[in-house]
């Protein structure tokens, strides 16, 4: 494979690989504004509850009162609940469970890959088939069973999507140990006493990174996504408010007032549209050999 | 190897597959906390523990785990998924009544998907840097990004209350009154928001496969010679280069099914598709376990099956793929 080469560490360390990726992402205007904006939502998570509102179920106002009418901003939703506030809100939850499910699935994924891919022979049988058989299972109705059987607090839902959502990180890492482990480097580290540990961790992990982060980005916007719907269903922590709750609470009165239920969609798409922008960018930046296409 | 004892190694490949959903479905099942003894005394308004005993043992809930798991796996072998108190019906007649509303929508969002993705993903490789090609990309974005209900609502609100050309809900119009001809029109009428709105997700992913894998292919040397032989553009495109190209777009397809799957559990609950997605969630607020366990299962089954043809179909339209694929 002609990738082999461009992955050589002299290479990167010649420039410094961190100052690489990070002038390449910065040329991508598109990743760059995307970053922006989703620094904006994570500030909005962090300072908006505190400097606006302190309860998001709280009835403030008349139903249904339009964006901007009485003084709220994006307006009141079917119990007169400041929609803006239930968005502050919705961020944090959004974000956390979107940034913790997603980390803990590549923690799986990378922890199954990496053995299967290093270890090779029967372990990597086991492995794979194992896999293979969390592709099988539909994700969603998966989780939602998991939520139904052990109740809907945020730990379970954030193991509900973690434990789903990993095979696409397992076949990465995997096709990645597999190609790495060939290489004479890992051979020189293996000849003068690495242990396995060591050569998994310290050796081929590190080359084997790029692809991961990029899927580990995209896995945030997925996890995203995914708690929004089990929440649109009625099946996430009912007293934690979140995007997908906002949505599945008003649905029934989009004949009345369709923004309740429009802008809280707009804030889930905007913000996995910038996640997916930025991890995109980050790919561009990771693997230069691919901008050709 | 021939093409028969391939068959009959997918085949057992796959029941153990979903011999594996079966015992992951029995673990859930004696993990999660409450049983069908508590279930039942709730129905009752509570009882007290000689009666709870008396309900685990009828249901031989005192036996040994692995008994247990044995007897589990026996009933569903005999088609006998469980009864389902909520319901009042046996789980295998609430499934069957509830499956091929579920597999009108997965199939026709599929094949819609399918048919559209492949068109815009060659007429977007004709020109890499065009208008379409970009377009492309956009809708790409948008597929991955938008949340399936969000989207499905959104179509809602537009093509049945503001402009009212499909119907609100459901599958079928019961006032109407016709011959099969007249029903299966308003069926399909029925069925147009649903299926746009979950093909949506997976429309972007294969037009943008399809893009990068007919750009692959219009650029080999086999391609080079048909046109060199004097073939039409469109000869070429068509018979040439697209039969090798929809190669990956039918295997991601045949990967993509769990995910169709999981996506009309959203969607039906959106448009009130009498499906197995909106059976799931009413299980699942009744605490009706035996049902919500029998849906995981025939839903990997569907997938099971799926990826099964998908590999014939590949087998079909390919034939290097003697052996295993990978």
């Amino acid at each position: 494979m002609a990738e082999v080469k461009l992955d050589a560490p002299a290479v990167e360390a010649a420039s410094g690989p961190l100052r690489e990726v990070a002038r390449m992402f910065l040329k991508n205007h598109a990743a760059v504004g995307a970053l922006a904006v989703l620094l904006l939502i994570v500030a909005a998570a962090v300072i908006g509850p505190p400097l606006y509102s302190d309860d998001p179920y709280e009835m403030v106002w008349a139903p249904f009162s339009p964006p901007g009418a009485d003084g709220f901003l994006l307006g009141t939703d079917y119990l007169g609940r400041d929609i803006l506030a239930g968005l502050f809100y919705g961020a944090r939850v959004s974000l956390a469970i979107g940034l913790s499910a997603a980390l803990m699935s590549v923690g799986i994924g990378v922890t199954i890959g990496a053995s299967a891919g290093f270890y090779r022979g029967w372990v990597e049988e086991v492995l794979m088939r194992f896999t293979e058989f969390f592709q099988v299972l539909p994700t969603l109705l998966f989780s939602m069973v998991i939520v139904a059987l052990f109740g809907a607090s945020l730990q379970v839902v954030t193991i509900a999507i973690g434990v789903v959502s990993w095979t696409a990180v397992a076949r990465i890492t995997r096709a990645e140990f597999l190609r790495i482990r060939e290489l004479e480097y890992v051979m020189a580290s293996r000849a003068s006493g690495a242990g396995n540990l060591k050569l998994i961790t310290a050796v081929i992990l590190p080359n084997a990174l790029p692809p991961i982060i990029v899927q580990a980005a995209l896995m945030v916007g997925s996890a995203i996504l995914f708690e929004a719907g089990l929440s649109f269903l009625g099946l996430s922590d009912p007293n934690v408010m979140s995007w997908g709750q906002i949505i599945g609470s008003n649905r029934p009165y989009i004949l009345d007032a369709s923004f309740t239920v429009t802008i809280p969609g707009m804030a889930i798409f905007v913000t996995v549209l910038a996640i997916s922008l930025v991890g995109d960018g980050l790919n561009d930046a990771l693997n230069p050999k691919l901008r050709q296409r | 190897m021939n093409t028969l004892w391939m068959i009959v190694q997918r085949i057992s490949y796959a029941l153990i597959l979903l011999l594996a959903v079966l015992v992951l479905n029995f673990a859930l099942m004696y993990l999660a906390p409450g049983d069908i003894a508590d279930t039942i005394a709730g129905d009752m308004g509570g009882a007290n523990a000689e009666v709870m005993a008396e309900i685990r043992r009828s249901y031989g809930l005192d036996r040994p785990v692995w008994e247990q798991l044995v007897s589990y796996l026996w009933n569903v072998v005999q088609l006998d998924l469980g009864y389902s108190y909520f319901f009042n019906t046996s789980v295998v007649s609430l499934l069957a009544e509830r499956v091929p509303a579920t597999l009108l929508l997965v199939v026709s969002a599929q094949i819609l998907a399918i048919f559209v993705g492949v068109l815009l993903g060659v007429v977007a490789a004709r020109r890499p840097n065009g208008l379409t090609s970009h377009a492309v990309t956009l809708l790409a974005l948008f597929g991955f990004s938008a949340p399936v209900f969000w989207t499905g609502i959104m179509l809602l609100i537009a093509f049945s209350l503001l402009v009212p050309l499909f119907p609100v809900a459901g599958m079928q119009d019961v006032t109407i009154d016709g011959g099969a001809w007249v029903k299966m029109v308003d069926v399909a009428h029925h069925l147009v928001l649903p299926t746009i709105t979950l093909a949506s997700i997976f429309l972007a992913l294969y037009s943008r496969l399809c893009r990068a894998s007919m750009l692959e292919v219009l650029g080999s040397d086999y391609i080079r010679t048909a046109r060199a032989k004097g073939l039409s553009d469109r000869q070429v495109v068509v018979k040439h280069a697209l039969k090798n190209a929809l190669n990956p777009v039918v295997t991601l397809a045949g990967l993509q099914f769990s995910a169709v799957v999981s996506g009309a559990v959203l969607v039906e609950t959106v448009f009130s598709w009498p499906g197995l997605g909106t059976l799931a969630l009413q299980s699942i607020i009744a605490r009706d376990t035996p049902t919500i366990l029998g849906i995981l299962f025939f839903s990997s089954l569907v997938v099971v099956v799926a990826n099964l043809l998908t590999d014939l179909a590949l087998r079909l339209i390919d034939p290097r793929i003697r052996s295993g694929v990978n």
